[in-house]
């Protein structure tokens, strides 16, 4: 259709983009996992595997990669649990209403981040809305300490937060069920319950799965709730990294975390690739 | 072929189903008027009409996927039109079949059974003589994706018939197949339909479809019945202009009726008829090239345009100021002007239509 030259003119600046911009640092920090620091704060460049060595040695950083992991976990299970009803709602439920909910849903991804973050902060702080409520009411004498600056405040910030992704695809993969087959299975004696449960649920799975795949990565990778809301209980891996490639100057170590979280992320990416293929019929 | 004719007798026993006074609208059209219909047991019943005139609206009531705004459907002394869809035994066969994409063919044929909680050996035994019945055994562990329309309209069919409905419903089950293939699965889901001697109601726009296949052919035209009756009789004595038009071709003639003799332009013939306006249905084939019998109407015609269709070929005929259509065997050999003549019963009088506009 278009001649050779169009077409390596159009394609050349994105695939340059990516190269520069996401390739080539990829690479960098590949080759900086293998490399150390000296007592002098310089960078040596010489190979070896101490970092890796390192980083399965000392127990802060499984533990924290752990407890991202197990945060990501309970982040995707949470988002999964209201975004499908969510999503089922909007897409059968909802009648004339639909476009004005599904609007509804969309608007928070607008706000920033961060915004919704510090949102959580003053909602859960010891002079927080929440607790100033609770005292009020007398259902507490003091405010509760554990609502903020811990791995709750971080879960529920970041379900709050990835929702919407989660909404997405479940949404998206309801829409394209054909109606007539929910119709079928009425037709054919299946009550809503059965036809949710046969027909529904098996054929909005690639919808789940993707989303679960969004929330999970998303949150797994994340450090600015935990650093504003989870408090030294709520660390994650990313905050970790952070300060690795900042105050504490060591590039080599931080990178090779980066890199086992960037296989984590690949795999599973790829897992549920695999997944979704095997659960799409069309 | 005759027997066919009889078969249906509503008046003798109690319908199995009947459609009593149902109206429905959407908005402010009105898509469905005051419709009356019963269905015997073991009926082949088509309801055919154009797109728009409410046959598909007509069907998703008696399946309860649509609420009439007025009017009882019952069903073998039982109320149906206040039961949910899942309770009503009727099935349906879905005009783009609608199978479970994820399921296999076997397994989407036992679908009903396996909701109503059928023993797994059950299962396996009526699904496999389902199978073989509509010749898709050899398919059981296929998807729908990997099978063609004709064999998906095969599944539907044994999907559908699976619970041993009294009444199946089709909704232009035929439309997506091609031409030949439409033919052939006329006469399989003709005798599959002898051969369970459950009742039909079929929905289709295609009135050779609806001639093949019914018992009766109940005609709808914008929400209201123009005529109910056997393929034969609504053919012959086409109760309204429209049904004469829709089924099949025909000459309207506009008479005058004076003094027991009808006059339609340079035509005119005895009738019983009392004085005053009537519209005629004149079929192409009951005008023929004259033979002389005293009781025919006879006239000139000058050959305008020929057709030829293989077995028959229509002709445009003008005769004075009419133009009528004529249809006469392919192997006659016909020149510029011809004395043509037609029998006084075969002008079956016929009302204008019903519908308000």
């Amino acid at each position: 259709m278009f001649s050779r030259t169009y077409r390596a003119v159009i394609t050349l600046p994105p695939v340059t983009w990516v190269a520069m911009f996401l390739l080539v640092p990829y690479i960098l920090m590949f080759c900086y996992s293998f490399w150390s620091v000296s007592s002098l704060q310089v960078i040596v460049h010489s190979c070896s595997l101490a970092n890796y060595r390192e980083l399965l040695s000392k127990s802060v950083y499984l533990q924290t990669l752990f407890r991202s992991m197990w945060i990501a976990a309970r982040v995707t299970l949470f988002s999964l649990l209201l975004g499908y009803p969510l999503a089922y709602y909007v897409s059968f439920q909802s009648g004339k209403r639909k476009d004005l909910l599904y609007q509804l849903v969309i608007i928070p991804l607008w706000v920033s981040y961060l915004v919704r973050a510090y949102a959580w902060k003053t909602v859960l702080g010891s002079d927080g809305v929440l607790n100033t409520l609770l005292q009020y009411i007398h259902v507490s004498q003091h405010p509760l300490g554990f609502l903020l600056y811990s791995p709750f405040a971080v879960v529920l910030t970041l379900t709050h937060i990835y929702t919407p992704f989660t909404f997405l695809p479940i949404y998206a993969s309801l829409e394209r069920i054909p109606r007539n087959l929910i119709e079928a299975s009425h037709d054919l004696g299946a009550s809503s319950w059965q036809t949710f449960r046969t027909v529904i649920l098996p054929l909005s799975v690639p919808g789940v799965l993707a989303g679960a795949t969004f929330a999970f990565v998303l949150s797994l990778g994340d450090f600015l709730a935990p650093l504003l809301l989870g408090g030294p209980s709520g660390i994650m891996i990313s905050n970790i990294v952070v300060s690795l490639f900042g105050a504490a100057y060591n590039w080599p170590l931080g990178a090779a975390i980066s890199f086992c979280m960037l296989a984590i992320v690949v795999g599973l990416l790829f897992f549920s690739e695999r997944l979704e293929k095997k659960w799409s019929f069309r | 072929m005759a027997p066919a004719d009889q078969q249906p007798q509503p008046s003798a026993t109690t319908p199995l189903l009947s459609i009593r006074n149902i109206a429905k609208s959407f908005g402010k059209t009105s898509v469905l008027r005051d419709i009356s219909l019963d269905v015997a047991a073991g009926e082949f019943l088509t309801i055919l009409g154009e797109s728009g005139s409410g046959k598909t609206t007509l069907l998703r009531i008696i399946a309860g996927f649509e609420s009439a705004d007025f009017g009882e459907v019952w069903m073998a002394g039982e109320r149906l039109d206040t039961m949910p869809p899942y309770k009503r035994r009727v099935n349906t066969v879905f005009q783009h079949y609608a199978l479970f994409p994820h399921l296999t063919v076997f397994e989407n044929v036992a679908y009903g059974l396996q909701i109503a909680g059928r023993a797994k050996s059950e299962i396996h035994q009526r699904v496999t003589q389902a199978l073989v019945r509509v010749k898709m055994s050899s398919f059981a562990a296929a998807r729908p994706a990997n099978i063609s329309g004709g064999q998906q309209q095969r599944v539907a069919l044994a999907r559908a018939l699976i619970n041993q409905p009294k009444l199946l419903l089709l909704d232009e089950p035929l439309s997506a197949l091609d031409a030949n293939l439409r033919r052939q699965m006329q006469i399989e889901l003709k005798s599959m339909q002898r051969e369970v001697g459950i009742s039909f109601v079929f929905v289709t726009h295609d009135q050779d479809e609806a001639m093949v296949m019914s018992d009766r052919i109940a005609l709808l035209r914008m929400g209201q019945l123009e005529q109910v009756a056997t393929p034969r009789e609504i053919y012959r004595y086409p109760a309204t202009a429209y049904a004469a038009q829709f089924i099949g071709h025909t000459n309207l003639l506009r008479a005058e009726v004076k003094s027991g003799l009808a006059r339609s332009h340079s035509l005119s013939w005895s009738t019983s008829l009392p004085d005053g306006p009537a519209l005629f249905s004149l079929r192409p084939e009951d005008i023929r090239p004259a033979s002389g019998a005293a009781s025919a109407v006879s006239f000139r015609g000058r050959v305008k345009q020929r057709v030829f269709h293989g077995a028959t070929e229509l002709l445009q005929v003008e005769s004075g100021d009419l133009l009528l259509t004529i249809r006469i065997a392919g192997k006659e050999q016909t020149a510029g002007e011809l004395q043509l003549e037609f029998f006084t019963q075969d002008a079956v009088l016929v009302r204008e239509s019903a519908v308000r506009t």
